[in-house]
């Protein structure tokens, strides 16, 4: 009878789907398109490069090795790193866009694959010094393609109408001065704003002062200790900026984008910032104070150095990837320094020989010299296991300590021994 | 019928405006704002007419490129139809039969069956997420639109169960009783007799599906990256513009778009809406 | 008889039970039953029941990448690490607060809204229109809104109360930790509140309106009718509604993570994000796990609890 077949059929499904899943255990396999099909990359917009300026090195990559179509996807930054985690099962990606501080994380995950034999010698000459980046355990694991430090931007308008030498943007101590003069004189409701966030960019932005106030992140046995000396300093510097109402306390919900912004809208004095706000200051579509930015390297402080806090990001190849000679073509394409030259405008190049061209200096020459005087005074970021799950206590805390909820020596104690524990675990 | 004084009549409709105030406001600034201009969003104090109203952001998103915002928005629009309309077929054709047997079919272990239904709808996302996708990544439905479907279900099924057993077991037994005795077997008089009959639940049950899966984010965050399958809670949280991180003006010209499918529909079928939460409540 | 799943509506019934019908035709069918569930079962065990019991096994290995086959077995461990961390805790406690304050929000705006709706007044339509409007406004459209209207710098909010007079400066209005977590409740219960009203209003269209007149008649002023009346005859409704609520508020995640991340310094992290940290930002799958199952398990607990307050629902006052 037709129920009778009915019911049969059901059950069959049912039992069959049952196994089928149950035999799906582990994790490991992927169906990715694997050897065929596109090169599947993924980037973040927003920063770095910008969406425009990748498509175009596509455009040529694909002129240039026309049997490799190449498939792009864009992320905000914010959502990057979890994007690379969930699409790892699946092996979705060929070839994705890192944060230098997850190399550590993907590298011991084995996210990412170990690409030294790639590297090519004569790099270690016309690369700027900047391997350091990629390596983990004397390994390289991606090919550098964005690395700067944050560096010192301030609007000399500003300063000039209020009678402030723009010497004094040499030093921490002058730039406070600044912008209490900045403040008491009524020409800008907050002369600084910072990106705060609860997220990655207060770690950078705490991780400059750190190391401009004379504190560290560990110390040699790898122990954190940020927590003594200019560690407190820094912070306590920080919390007093909004304090004294100098700091615009919604930098507490700002990441750099939004920093740009003020900075752009001409509601800010002196920022901390990444190199591609240099040339969004002269366009006049993004800004309002076209021709009023400079851009230096970071203020000096008490421990007599000005270092930056640097940030990169590298092109990595995943180990899902099925066709790494591809991957790897396309990753030293892009990051090659005719690619590089050719979009001078937002990124300064890795290679050495690129600041000597004028298109490269061209629009921005004041950029470049920054970005090059900055790379020789550099401060690292811990590079830990679970730096992510320790970076997000860190954050916490520092957040804690400025919004007045803990005292910051209180909030980095807890910081301290969370990290520590966190980096043993 | 009591005699009404105008006072009443006053403060009704007062509290009548404050309510289409706070519920037409937000949008309407919305609308607004994804018709001003960036110089204009930016302004301070706000403009609350723009000056110099554009439609560029709604060009950018109906016409865009494949590969630019507008495009990827365009083709999340497609996923999420394609997901919710799959979602509402699947779960409720298993739920229809599932129904009926609660309310029509005397069998042992009712009770334990429904209260696992009832406990599984329950269940929040968190706590199948991870093991669901090492699943779908055994089985290549990452970053698929079968994939999503799958796991909407789980939430839609047990919901749709419960809310069309409740449906069922309402309707009156005699029409199948005699369909029954006319000769008509019980899958048969399900379909001839019962289903016409419960159109209009349903419907309500149809449309709660198919919105709950529209609005689902958490899933499709987690396992959907590419505009083959990404949905549009999705697309609308990557918004990001050319030059800022938020381009006010993109974000609110993407949520207008969004919000009218399920608004018209929801404001086109809200008595049947309103049915069906009702028995869901009072049941 | 369809006993559980029917019951009759609370005090003031109009339907009478449908009659057991003929035994006959009602007789044990167990098999059939089976094959008329079996779709829907499938969905159950093959992807609820099934993921939730290797979320379990998943929180007591150590499982710390996507692309490793094998994890170690550590035990308890997990869950031991999870209750010893303050911070769990903390997000537990903020979860407790954003659910007890959403709940409570929607349930007193609720009930004076349905009230509202309820009133025979032309041009009724048009209110419980909008009020469906806002419900069907998606959860992402809901939240990016509200976070472009509450903008410190350019929202909406400052705009309006500033040309009123009400604040001479622009504020922040989402504020710092303790302020986020109930600005975000108050978003949440913007697009939360029409569904608590409809089910709320369902309950008070049960009620016959006579036994009002016959108040009013013995002078009972609208308050009174209100609050000696109406809301002990919604009890059953409200109960059902707020464990409802609180069992969705203690799912909620997609809010959070659009307007604030679960910042400002972790303030507005609740259960849900804080797992979603731990499983996919940290790469902690066993951890994630273990808070997901602890989650489930008290999530279980109230809808035991539910499922009381329906069957009292049902089975009449």
């Amino acid at each position: 009878m037709s129920l009778q077949r009915r019911e049969f059929l059901g059950l069959g499904v049912a039992a069959g789907t049952a196994a089928f899943l149950a035999a799906c255990g582990v994790p490991g396999g992927s169906s990715g398109s694997g050897a065929t099909g596109p090169l599947r990359a993924l980037f973040m917009k927003q920063a770095g490069y910008s969406e425009s300026d990748i498509n175009a090195m596509i455009g040529a990559f694909k002129a240039a090795y026309p049997k490799v179509p190449v498939e792009a996807t864009f992320v905000a930054y914010e959502a990057l790193h979890d994007k690379i985690v969930t699409s790892a099962a699946a092996g979705k990606f060929d070839v994705v866009l890192i944060d230098g501080q997850w190399l550590t994380e993907f590298a011991t995950k084995k996210m990412i694959i170990d690409v030294t034999s790639r590297f090519k010698p004569d790099w270690k000459t016309t690369m700027l010094p900047v391997e350091e980046i990629v390596r983990y355990q004397d390994r390289d694991y991606a090919m550098p393609w964005v690395v700067g430090g944050k560096l010192f931007y301030y609007n000399k308008k500003l300063l000039a109408d209020n009678g402030v030498a723009e010497t004094d943007m040499k030093t921490w101590d002058g730039v406070l001065g600044a912008a209490r003069t900045l403040k008491k004189k009524g020409a800008v409701k907050f002369p600084f704003v910072w990106s705060w966030a609860q997220a990655e960019c207060v770690i950078v932005d705490y991780g400059s002062l750190l190391a401009a106030f004379g504190g560290r992140w560990q110390d040699d046995q790898g122990k954190f200790v940020f927590n003594t000396g200019g560690g407190v300093t820094a912070l306590e510097w920080m919390k007093s900026t909004i304090d004294e109402g100098l700091t615009d306390p919604s930098s507490l919900k700002y990441i750099e984008d939004d920093v740009k912004r003020v900075l752009l809208q001409g509601q800010a004095a002196m920022v901390l910032n990444w190199d591609y706000v240099a040339s969004a200051a002269k366009d006049p579509q993004q800004s309002k104070v076209v021709g009023d930015i400079v851009v230096t390297t970071s203020p000096i402080g008490p421990s007599g150095a000005g270092p930056a806090c640097t940030g990169s990001s590298n092109l990595a190849i995943t180990t899902g990837c099925e066709r790494v000679d591809d991957a790897w073509n396309f990753v030293t394409f892009l990051a090659s320094p005719a690619q590089q030259e050719a979009h001078p405008d937002n990124i300064t190049p890795i290679w050495a020989d690129s600041y000597s061209k004028a298109s490269v200096l061209g629009d921005n020459p004041e950029l470049a010299k920054a970005h090059g005087e900055q790379l020789k005074s550099v401060t690292d970021r811990p590079k830990v296991n679970n730096y992510n799950a320790i970076s997000q206590v860190i954050q916490q805390q520092i957040q804690a300590a400025l919004y007045g909820q803990q005292s910051p020596q209180a909030a980095l104690d807890t910081a301290v021994e969370k990290a520590n524990e966190l980096a043993t675990a | 019928m009591t005699r009404r004084r105008t006072g009443y009549y006053v403060l009704m409709y007062a509290i009548g405006a404050v309510l289409l105030a706070a519920v037409f406001g937000p949008i309407l600034w919305l609308v607004i704002s994804s018709l001003s201009t960036q110089a204009e969003l930016l302004s301070v104090p706000t403009h609350f007419v723009p000056d110099h109203p554009t439609l560029a952001r709604y060009q950018e998103i109906f016409t865009g490129a494949q590969s630019s915002v507008g495009g990827a928005l365009r083709a999340a629009m497609v996923n999420s139809l394609v997901v919710a309309t799959a979602t509402v077929v699947i779960s409720g054709v298993a739920a229809v039969f599932g129904a009926y047997a609660f309310a029509r079919v005397r069998f042992r272990g009712k009770t334990p069956v429904l209260l696992l239904f009832l406990g599984t709808y329950m269940m929040p996302p968190l706590a199948l997420v991870i093991p669901l996708y090492l699943i779908m990544a055994n089985l290549g439905l990452l970053d698929t639109r079968t994939g999503l479907v799958l796991v909407n279900c789980t939430f839609t099924t047990p919901f749709l169960l419960w809310l069309l057993s409740n449906y069922f077991a309402a309707l009156p037994v005699e029409l199948e009783d005699a369909a029954q005795i006319d000769g008509l077997s019980r899958l048969g008089a399900l379909f001839r007799i019962v289903l016409p009959i419960a159109r209009p639940g349903l419907v309500t049950a149809a449309i709660m599906a198919f919105l709950a899966s529209w609005d689902e984010f958490f899933y499709a965050l987690i396992f959907t990256d590419s505009p083959a399958a990404k949905t549009v809670p999705v697309a609308l949280s990557e918004f990001v513009g050319k030059y800022a991180s938020l381009d006010f003006g993109l974000m609110a010209a993407g949520g207008v778009v969004a919000l009218v499918p399920p608004v018209v529909f929801a404001v086109i079928l809200q008595r049947q809406i309103m049915s069906g939460l009702a028995a869901g409540a009072v049941k | 008889m369809t006993g559980l799943v029917r019951q009759p509506t609370s005090a003031g019934t109009r339907a009478a039970p449908v009659p057991a019908g003929r035994p006959l035709r009602r007789a044990r069918e167990g098999r059939y039953a089976l094959a008329l569930l079996t779709p829907a079962l499938v969905v159950v065990f093959g992807i609820i029941l099934y993921p939730l019991g290797r979320t379990l096994v998943l929180s007591f290995l150590d499982a710390d990448s996507v692309v490793e086959a094998a994890y170690g077995f550590v035990g308890v461990r997990n869950y031991a690490d999870l209750v010893t961390d303050p911070a769990f805790w903390q997000t537990v406690g903020r979860t407790a607060v954003f659910t007890v304050f959403s709940t409570g929000i929607e349930l007193v705006v609720g009930v004076l809204l349905a009230q509202f709706l309820n009133q025979r007044i032309p041009g009724q339509w048009l209110f419980r229109t909008a009020v469906i409007v806002v419900w069907a406004v998606p959860t992402i459209v809901n939240a990016n809104m509200w976070r472009w209207i509450l903008n410190p710098n350019y929202g909406a909010l400052n705009g309006l109360l500033l040309r009123l007079g009400l604040i001479d400066h622009y504020q922040d209005w989402i504020g710092g930790p303790g302020r986020a977590l109930y600005v975000v409740a108050v978003v949440d219960a913007w697009k939360t509140i029409p569904l608590v009203a409809i089910l709320l209003l369902a309950g008070m269209q049960t009620i016959p309106a006579d036994i009002y007149e016959a108040a009013a008649i013995d002078g009972a002023g609208a308050l009174r009718r209100f609050r000696h009346m109406t809301l002990p005859l919604l009890k059953p409704v409200i109960a059902v509604v707020i464990v409802l609520r609180t069992i969705e508020a203690f799912k909620v995640f997609d809010i959070i993570y659009i307007m604030t991340r679960g910042g400002p310094a972790s303030g507005t992290t609740t259960i849900a994000f804080y797992a979603y940290l731990q499983a996919f930002s940290n790469q902690r799958f066993g951890l994630g796990s273990a808070i997901a199952f602890l989650t489930a398990l008290f999530i279980l607990a109230l809808s035991l609890v539910y499922l009381r307050a329906l069957r009292q629902t049902g089975s009449g006052r």
